[in-house]
């Protein structure tokens, strides 16, 4: 039982990471853009998260004002560089791929450069601390589970009932849902597409850099230059997996995050296994889960990596 | 619309695109306070200043090259490989496995088997991408992306365990390498005091086979034919699904050539961070290059510049080599976007239109 | 945004030009619409009706022109100030949100129930109601789209664009994929609903445009070319003004079918990409040295038909024969290794390869064929003397055979694959639409070569719904309507009223 309950306590906030870079994506490509540059702008958001606590206390403790200082930072660039993609994608209409793995080499380098001059080495810093839930987090099982996180996986799983109402319930989501599944009937009944594609780029790019600070700021607590390590793309697969729904998407990251608990677990364990096939692991996983989702578009957003240009008729 | 125009057209987007390009890479320059006009000047002057650095440009073009020939043909085909990366790592192994397993072979047989093995284990990596979107649609830019993580730890587990260099465990230090190999597997050096290696001359010649095997052969046609248009080339009896197969087998192939190539001439022993980052600077080659071979190698010449340049800019001027990184990302990014602006008929005749009125005003006034 | 409820009692648009790169969609068009008015607009395809209509709605800018709306000039720079001035339209692929509910399609629209963190829903669906109620118009708001059927989704449209406060309605060719049931509900609605709106509708079929409008302006190539009113004139008379001139003597003489057909036909099944049947039991035999003309109004499972002869989708049921061979479900390669030559529908981009230059496009089917390549390499002086030599021989107007084959002429592509197809010394060629959009030169060399091909007892395939090309060329007239042919008519025997009426669904013994 303890063994089970330490997998969930750990696997629960390694899941928010994933959840927050996923629902970012989600919104992408619901208003039918496929930001594929995700891995950099969690970069970004990783460096520039931890930039201010670290320059402030030089490594030691500093008021959380200065934590959430970095939280905001991290949003905004990844709202700018998702802007930024906008251009690439939306503007200019390059194909999506191609152009997201530029932005992943852009915003991967960008933070290696800025660090090394700002920073320097690797360097360890307080971050943000747990925050017990008082009451709740003393039940036996469910306490440590659930109610002994850190701030941020709090707010992230209150972010997928939110993320939620807004792409279903709000005019927003109305129109990035029309957006990416019929831009042409979105604009036939005036809806500004690509206006509609830049505003869910900034919303994906915001949360993608939020999830990139979680990993310096909440998770491993420093940067270094391969902390992301794919979660970026992971969480592109994990959209696909999670047929663009924020519950659904939850699922796949906790999933996804379980098997990791599972697989550190295990090695603690001292069972002879060897680590590289357990690190493996979940990109693995990533591949056959696409393999079986699929058909999957016939719900989605149908018109997904599709530049909109109201004039070129096909 | 005048010729005259649209050679105008052409050459200013790409000034503009160029001018973006260095732009985009100065802010990030500016933000670390580094002086922008010095850094660029080390990065593509200081490397040709002295022979042993030519020499290092060099051989950093000969992987760039033969990698960026291989995602040049997958990329004609209409499949983009994210994927060298792990498809060199296997080549690397491959070629490792045969060296290591085979000692006393000599040279003319060691040599041209360890090749082989590295194609092969770069055209395996390459095969599971390809199937996997020819029979289940799964986006190959993610699956390759998962393939090279997956290889990079299988390359270390590799390297950490079976192919561990003995002298290591005796030694106890634990270096994750393996031994380095006989002598029956390396490249000969070409100019000394560089190590500019016979390597040279396998990517010359991958770049002629990719040049006919694109333009001379009807597999070649067929494969541009379904990367151009799949609907033309279905409607034409091409069998597309087929061909991405074997594009991305080709692209595979090619990257685990490279691997082999950069052990034999370079390293002469698996080690980590041989892949470097090669497979990424291979897509931007590619694409620099205009996915011709043509274009490739000067195109790789170049970035083994911005490479051996980025290297020096932290000793010179403080930069980070981190900036070859920003400066690849930008360029891919500007290429498409600009290449989507050159094929925008719509936007040609709207300027066009623009540029005759100002000019029908130049003549009036 | 307040929507104004003033009445439109006249809409005019004067001088209306629009360019597109390499087309003139629109050349100086003036119409006008008065209260209560039904003007029907009629062409062919690519004849600028619907540039036009996308015009007034705001989704295009004209390059030049202005609208009227009661004798005020207006300016439209988004289709929500045409829908603020009370114009409404109804596209002709539906414009829905498949994975969306009715309701969530119109509230996408209707920006007065909306507010940053709250979509009023409640307020949309009693403007559906009332709509509904007021029109006799039921739809179910809480269906998602992709559960309804085309008629329904038409409905939705309808629904839409009321409860957007059209007081003008635009519907671009609204029957064009409704079953016969369904249009005579649609026509009979429109009617009832002129008592309150203007209306200007898109259509091909001539029974409609008699029975519902006042007025009928005919375009060709993006000029007005007839206006009138609708009693004045028989639905013969307007399908030849359509179709442009008076309808020629055939030149066509047909000897009869002797023997056994080159191409059969029998109980054919497919399936659209939207999933109904688009081709439900065709029957339709092509003999030897026979043109067989197929007419009929687009989106009636042409298409699919000639992409499943080819290979290029799934056949749910039935047969294709070619000489005795079963083609149904074959690759593309099997069909055109069987012998058949295709000029498919969509010439820029599945009959070249746009990006390739012209004398790649004629190996487009053959690069593996012994004249062109040996032992895997291309024979490239083989090919250019081949290119030189189609170039000559199809009057192909280029500076060499090197240039893109996407940056030719639409006519100059169309001698691209017609030159490759007839090289190939094909066994029965289909051609589907193979002048629309061309010039007369140009179509009629494409007609020549055709009818020279028939003459070396090749059989065709015809697929068009240019009267005047049916007539011209065919020796039988298959009038194919809901994918089925509901009439094949001898070409002596046919003209292009009967065609006309036939293809508007309307079979020779009902009186029209």
């Amino acid at each position: 039982m303890d063994f089970v309950v330490s997998i969930f306590a750990l696997g629960i906030p390694f899941s928010v990471a994933l959840l927050l870079a996923s629902l970012g994506e989600m919104f992408n490509q619901r208003a039918g853009v496929f930001n594929l540059g995700c891995e950099g702008i969690m970069a970004m958001g990783a460096f520039l998260g931890m930039l201010v606590p670290y320059s402030v206390g030089q490594g030691g403790p500093v008021s959380g004002a200065y934590n959430i200082l970095g939280l905001l930072l991290a949003m905004g660039i990844g709202a700018l560089l998702g802007l930024f993609f906008g251009l690439v994608v939306v503007t200019f209409r390059a194909p999506q791929g191609i152009a997201g793995i530029g932005l992943q080499m852009f915003g991967v380098g960008a933070a290696g450069t800025l660090f090394r001059h700002f920073v320097g080495g690797t360097q360890s810093i307080p971050g943000i601390d747990r925050l017990p839930i008082p009451v709740l987090s003393e039940i036996p099982v469910l306490g440590p589970v659930l109610f002994s996180h850190n701030p941020l996986v709090y707010m992230t799983f209150l972010m997928v009932p939110a993320a939620w109402y807004v792409l279903f319930k709000t005019p927003w989501g109305l129109r990035v849902r029309a957006s990416g599944t019929n831009p042409r009937a979105a604009d036939s009944i005036g809806v500004k597409v690509n206006l509609v594609r830049f505003q869910a780029l900034a919303v994906g790019g915001a949360l993608a850099g939020l999830a990139g600070a979680y990993l310096s700021l909440c998770q491993v607590k420093m940067f270094s230059d391969e902390i992301i390590a794919g979660r970026g793309f992971i969480a592109v697969a994990l959209v696909y997996f999670g047929h663009w729904r924020p519950l659904k998407i939850m699922g796949g990251a906790l999933l996804f995050s379980l098997a990791q608990a599972l697989q550190l677990a295990i090695q603690g364990q001292g069972i002879d296994f060897p680590y590289e096939f357990a690190v493996m692991l979940p990109y693995a996983m990533v591949i056959v889960v696409l393999a079986f989702s699929r058909e999957s578009l016939l719900l989605g957003p149908t018109a997904l990596g599709k530049p909109f240009n109201r004039e070129m008729r096909t | 619309m005048t010729k005259q125009f649209k050679a105008l057209y052409k050459t200013v987007v790409i000034l503009l695109a160029a001018a973006a390009a260095m732009l985009l890479g100065a802010l990030i320059l500016w933000t670390i306070g580094a002086d922008v006009t010095k850094t660029y000047s080390v990065i593509i002057l200081e490397p040709l200043k002295n022979k042993i650095e030519i020499g290092e440009v060099l051989i950093r073009a000969i992987p760039l090259t033969i990698i960026a020939l291989g995602i040049s043909v997958a990329y004609r085909s209409g499949i983009i490989n994210i994927g060298a990366e792990g498809q060199m790592a296997m080549g690397i192994l491959a070629a490792t496995a045969v060296a290591l397993a085979l000692p006393g072979l000599p040279k003319y047989a060691l040599l041209p088997l360890a090749m082989i093995a590295g194609t092969l284990g770069g055209a395996a990596w390459g095969f599971i991408p390809g199937i996997l979107k020819a029979k289940l649609h799964v986006s190959e830019l993610l699956s390759t992306v998962m393939l090279n993580y997956i290889a990079a730890q299988f390359y270390t587990f590799c390297l950490r365990g079976p192919m561990l260099d003995p002298a290591e465990i005796t030694m106890g230090s634990g270096t994750p390498q393996s031994m380095r190999l006989t002598k029956a597997i390396w490249l000969d050096r070409l100019v000394p005091g560089t190590r500019i290696h016979t390597g040279v001359y396998i990517a010359l010649a991958m770049a002629f086979i990719i040049w006919l095997l694109l333009w001379r052969t009807s597999w070649g046609y067929k494969m541009r034919a379904a990367g151009a248009s799949e609907r033309a080339a279905r409607y034409g009896g091409i069998g597309v699904a087929g061909y991405l197969v074997v594009a991305m087998m080709i692209s595979g192939a090619f990257a685990g050539l490279a691997g082999a190539v950069e052990i034999a001439g370079v390293h002469r022993r698996a080690i980590e961070g041989i892949t470097g980052g090669y497979g990424f600077s291979g897509i931007v080659v590619a694409l620099f290059g205009g996915l011709h071979p043509a274009g490739i190698i000067p195109a790789s010449f170049f970035f083994g510049l911005l490479i051996v340049g980025a290297d020096m800019t932290q000793r010179m001027v403080g930069v980070p080599a981190n900036m070859v990184l920003v400066l690849q990302g930008i360029i891919i990014l500007v290429i498409v976007a600009t290449r989507m602006v050159l094929a925008n008929p719509y936007l040609m005749e709207r300027v066009w239109r623009r540029y005759q009125k100002l000019t029908r005003r130049d003549k009036e006034a | 945004m307040e929507p104004n409820t003033r009445k439109i009692t006249s809409l005019r648009v004067e001088h209306i030009t629009k360019r597109f790169p390499g087309v003139l969609a629109c050349n100086d068009i003036a119409l006008s619409v008065a209260e209560g008015e039904v003007l029907a607009l009629v062409g062919e395809n690519g004849a600028g009706k619907t540039t036009l209509m996308n015009i007034l709605m705001g989704l295009y800018r004209p390059d030049e022109g202005r609208i009227l709306i009661n004798g005020e000039e207006v300016v439209f720079r988004s289709p929500n100030d045409a829908f603020a001035a009370g114009l409404g339209m109804v596209h002709q692929q539906y414009m829905l949100v498949a994975n969306m509910t009715v309701l969530e399609n119109i509230a996408l629209g209707f920006t007065q129930a909306w507010s940053p963190l709250k979509l009023n829903l409640d307020m949309v669906r009693a403007r559906i109601d009332e709509v509904a109620a007021k029109y006799g118009l039921a739809v179910d708001p809480d269906a998602f789209v992709w559960q309804l059927s085309v008629g329904e989704q038409q409905r939705v449209e309808l629904v839409k664009t009321l409860c957007l406060g059209a007081r003008f309605l635009i519907l671009d060719e609204p029957t064009s994929a409704l079953t016969p049931q369904e249009t005579d509900e649609l026509i009979l609605l429109l009617k009832r609903m002129t008592s309150e709106l203007s209306i200007v509708f898109i259509s091909h079929k001539l029974h409609e445009v008699k029975n519902l409008s006042d007025k009928v302006t005919i375009l060709r190539h993006g000029s007005v070319v007839f206006e009138g009113s609708t009693a004045d004139h028989s639905s013969g008379d307007i399908a030849a003004l359509m179709t442009g001139r008076e309808i020629h003597l055939p030149r066509n003489e047909a000897p009869t079918c002797e023997g056994n057909p080159a191409l059969e036909i029998r109980g054919l099944k497919i399936r659209s990409d939207r999933g109904f049947l688009a081709v439900d039991g065709l029957d339709l035999s092509v003999c030897a040295g026979e043109i067989v003309g197929l007419a009929g109004v687009s989106g009636n499972g042409q298409r699919e038909l000639a992409e499943a002869i080819n290979g290029l989708r799934k056949v749910e049921g039935g047969e294709i024969l070619l000489f005795g061979q079963e083609l149904a479900n074959r690759s593309p390669r099997a069909v055109i290794d069987a012998g058949m030559g295709y000029i498919p529908e969509e010439r820029n981009t599945e009959g070249i390869v746009p990006s390739f230059s012209m004398k790649e496009n004629f190996i487009l089917k053959d690069a593996d064929e012994a004249q062109f390549s040996a032992r895997s390499f291309l024979r490239l002086k083989e090919i250019d003397r081949n290119a030189e030599a189609l170039r000559t021989e199809f009057d192909i107007r280029s500076p060499d055979t090197k240039v893109a084959a996407g940056s030719l002429s639409g006519g100059n592509i169309q001698k691209v694959i017609l030159a490759r197809e007839i090289s190939r010394k094909p066994r029965f060629l289909i051609a589907v639409y193979p002048t629309r959009g061309l010039d007369m030169g140009a179509a009629e060399f494409i007609h020549k070569r055709l009818l020279e091909k028939r003459l070396e007892g090749i059989g065709i395939l015809l697929i068009s719904e240019e009267l005047e090309e049916i007539l011209d060329l065919s020796d039988r007239v298959a009038v194919i309507f809901k994918g089925r042919i509901i009439d094949t008519l001898d070409r002596r025997s046919a003209d292009s009223r009967k065609i006309g009426i036939l293809m508007a669904g309307v079979h020779n013994d009902e009186a029209v």
